[in-house]
């Protein structure tokens, strides 16, 4: 049982961003991408997501054997499991997080079976307590004017009342102060579990010093060049990533 | 049947008789003018094919009276309700009404308080296009609402009225009076509700008259069914320092004309002017509005909002005009459309008549689609296409009743706008 992306093509336009990307995420495992700025990283997040604006021009993504790119719509996507949290997540003006949250569990409900409101609330108020979200950001639009981390906080609350067996973190660390990264760890942490996986995408280090990856992956112009454990990310810290292009253009 | 040409059975008239005369005298009217035309610019876009009532005939009195009595249900909390079904009393309930208030039929009215009523009673002059249909109501009118609150009194809790048809091709005429005396505050919501989903014709006139200092939010939830033809002819006058605050939600209607008229006539006045119009289908919902400027330092504020399905159609034909001696004045113009289909059409013609040059004004319409960003990150989330397109119509219409202050009142009007959308 795993996340499994198989030489994985994609464009922008007329523009290849994923070149041929290949990675498996076993089912209990946490793994984390790092690469450079514009090396495709989100592009791949997106991908998996369903986003409009990408052309999948080859490879496939499966999640436990299912593959994602047969189903129809994004929303299918989600409700088969998968959970995307951008690093640039979208605005709603007028749409509450309440029921926003609320029409996405609905939407994971059979047909004529309503949501237990109550229910929901007290399920949605543990949650929001734990990430210390205040509990008037319910009626607020969402992600309408929050600050950044606001954002990545919200994000995490929606991943951890939708419960995915996959999901893929885009920079949830980035524009977070130390405080509430720990309070997401945490969150993430929670939900490490045998029945779920990770992807975690980061600049730094330091968030998997909390979230421990089992896996660390480096991307380098829309593909995985290498792949280690934790202390791939320190040397990455370290020495940054000029050393891992020439190392795999020697081996190219 | 009887055709709208013939005259009511004499039994259900309760009208004195100068008011009867003066009805004999709007059919005369009604039967003179003309029908409206394509080239006129006051129905300029409108659909005039729909302007044909032959098929509409005078309505029964109405079957299931417990029915809609028990379905006239609104806030939890009123301070009186009236319930009218095909222009007759069904109903009249006022547990929680200050001294003084008078909450009655127009019908009872025109006898009890001739002289407020022959003050009031349409006595604006029919500005926006449809003095035809003006003479049809008058000449056919019955039942009706009439609301008089005394000058320094206050109601706190909202007054509700419901106002029925019932039967296939019926008539109604609902008429809404609502006199607010000098420094009286009161909030009414007054539902046009269908019994049944079938054609019929509603031709509504509402007078709201606001005196010194008083301060009026009137609600209109226009439900009728899909298949009802339907005018609402409203004017609203506004004196000196008062504030009318109303809002009208044309969640029905198969053709909707609406003409919205509100005249500042004294200092520090204040109008707010809101819609809501959700339209799907072959639905056309057609308003006229004009903010007429009389008095200095006026405030008018009106804010739009369509969203446009399948093949809908709006209208939107709005003038702001400040007369010579309305120094000071502001006065806004605004109407959104959002756009759900390519075939929906929209039509917005916003206008501006200014004759004094210390004014702040301005005057838009916007069309924009539902936002492709939205739709996948709510779609990223699982939420179906066409769901989260509805949540999205529901918050635009959210944005707009933020701005009642009344909370309660808010949170039932935002229920009453998830209903209608089908969120649950
Ligand atoms: N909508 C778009 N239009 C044009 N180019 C795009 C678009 N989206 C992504 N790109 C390009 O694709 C490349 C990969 O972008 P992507 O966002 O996937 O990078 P990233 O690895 O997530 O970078 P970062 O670390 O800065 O977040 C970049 O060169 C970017 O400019
Ligand atoms: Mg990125």
């Amino acid at each position: 049982m795993s996340l499994k992306i198989e030489n994985l093509t994609a464009n922008i336009g007329d523009r290849q961003i994923l070149k041929g990307l290949n990675l498996e995420i076993p089912k209990g495992q946490v793994h984390a991408i790092m690469g450079k700025n514009g090396s495709g990283k989100s592009t791949l997040a997106k991908v998996m997501a369903g986003h409009p604006d990408y052309e999948v021009t080859g490879g496939s993504v499966t999640l436990d054997g299912l593959d994602l790119f047969s189903m129809g719509e994004p929303d299918e996507r989600s409700r088969a499991g998968l959970f995307v949290a951008f690093q640039y997540p979208m605005e709603i003006p007028g749409v509450t997080i309440a029921n926003f949250i609320r029409a996405a569990l609905q939407a994971r409900l059979p047909e004529g079976e309503e949501l237990d409101a109550v229910e929901y609330y007290e399920e949605l108020y543990k949650k929001m307590d734990a990430l210390k979200i205040d509990r008037k950001f319910t009626s607020r639009a969402v992600n309408e004017g929050f600050s950044g981390g606001e954002k990545k906080r919200c994000e995490i609350l929606q991943m951890a009342m939708l419960n995915p067996v996959y999901a893929v973190l885009d920079e949830t660390d980035s524009g977070l102060d130390i405080d509430a990264l720990k309070i997401v760890s945490d969150g993430v942490n929670a939900m490490r579990s045998p029945e779920r996986g990770f992807l975690v995408i980061t600049h730094y280090q330091r968030l998997l010093d909390y979230i421990v990856p089992d896996v660390v992956h480096v991307m380098v112009d829309g593909r995985i060049v290498m792949s280690g454990d934790k202390t791939l990310a320190h040397k990455l810290e370290a020495e940054g990533y000029d050393w891992v292009e020439k190392e795999t253009l020697a081996t190219a | 049947m009887s055709t709208l040409m013939e005259k009511p059975a004499a039994a259900r008239s309760a009208w004195p008789a100068w008011f009867q005369a003066e009805q004999r005298a709007a059919l005369a009217e009604y039967e003179a003018l003309p029908a409206p035309a394509r080239k006129d610019e006051s129905w300029r876009f409108a659909n005039i094919k729909a302007l044909d009532l032959s098929a509409f005939a005078e309505a029964t009195p109405v079957a299931s009276e417990t029915r809609l009595i028990q379905a006239s249900a609104g806030l939890a909390e009123t301070s009186a309700k009236l319930v009218l079904g095909n222009n007759a009393l069904l109903l009249r309930e006022a547990p929680a009404l200050p001294k003084g208030v008078i909450f009655e039929t127009l019908e009872a009215a025109a006898s009890n308080h001739a002289d407020l009523f022959k003050k009031y009673f349409m006595a604006q002059p029919v500005e926006l296009g449809s003095r035809k249909f003006a003479a049809l109501h008058k000449a056919r009118t019955s039942g009706g609402a009439f609301l008089y609150i005394p000058a320094n009194t206050s109601v706190t809790l909202p007054i509700e009225i419901f106002q029925w048809v019932e039967g296939a091709n019926a008539s109604v005429f609902p008429h809404t009076l609502i006199i607010c005396g000098e420094n009286s505050s009161a909030t009414v919501v007054d539902y046009f509700k269908s019994a049944d989903r079938l054609p019929a014709l509603a031709c509504g006139v509402n007078d709201l008259h606001l005196a010194r200092g008083a301060r009026l939010t009137y609600i209109a939830v226009q439900d009728w069914s899909h298949e009802t033809t339907a005018f609402h002819l409203n004017s609203t006058i506004v004196e000196r320092d008062a504030t009318c605050t109303a809002l009208i939600a044309n969640f029905g209607g198969g053709f909707v004309r609406g003409e919205n008229l509100s005249r500042l006539v004294g200092e520090g006045a204040r109008s707010e002017m809101f819609s809501i119009n959700p339209v799907e289908g072959t639905r056309e919902i057609d308003q006229r509005t004009l903010q007429d400027h009389v008095a200095p330092h006026a405030t008018s504020d009106l804010l739009y909002l369509n969203a446009l399905d399948g093949k809908s159609r709006t209208i939107f034909a709005g003038l702001i005009k400040v007369e010579p001696g309305a120094k000071g004045t502001d006065a806004y113009q605004k109407v959104k459309n959002l756009i759900l289909s390519d075939d929906a059409d929209p039509n917005s013609m916003p206008g501006l008549e200014i004759l004094n040059d210390e004014v702040r004004c301005s005057h838009g319409a916007t069309n924009g689609p539902v936002s492709a960003e939205e739709l996948f990150y709510m779609a990223a989330r699982g939420i179906p296409k066409d769901k989260a397109r509805r949540l999205v119509v529901n918050g635009f219409f959210n944005s707009l009743l933020a701005r009642l202050e009344n909370a309660p009142l808010r949170t039932h009007l935002e229920s009453l706008v998830a209903a209608r959308l089908s969120i649950a």
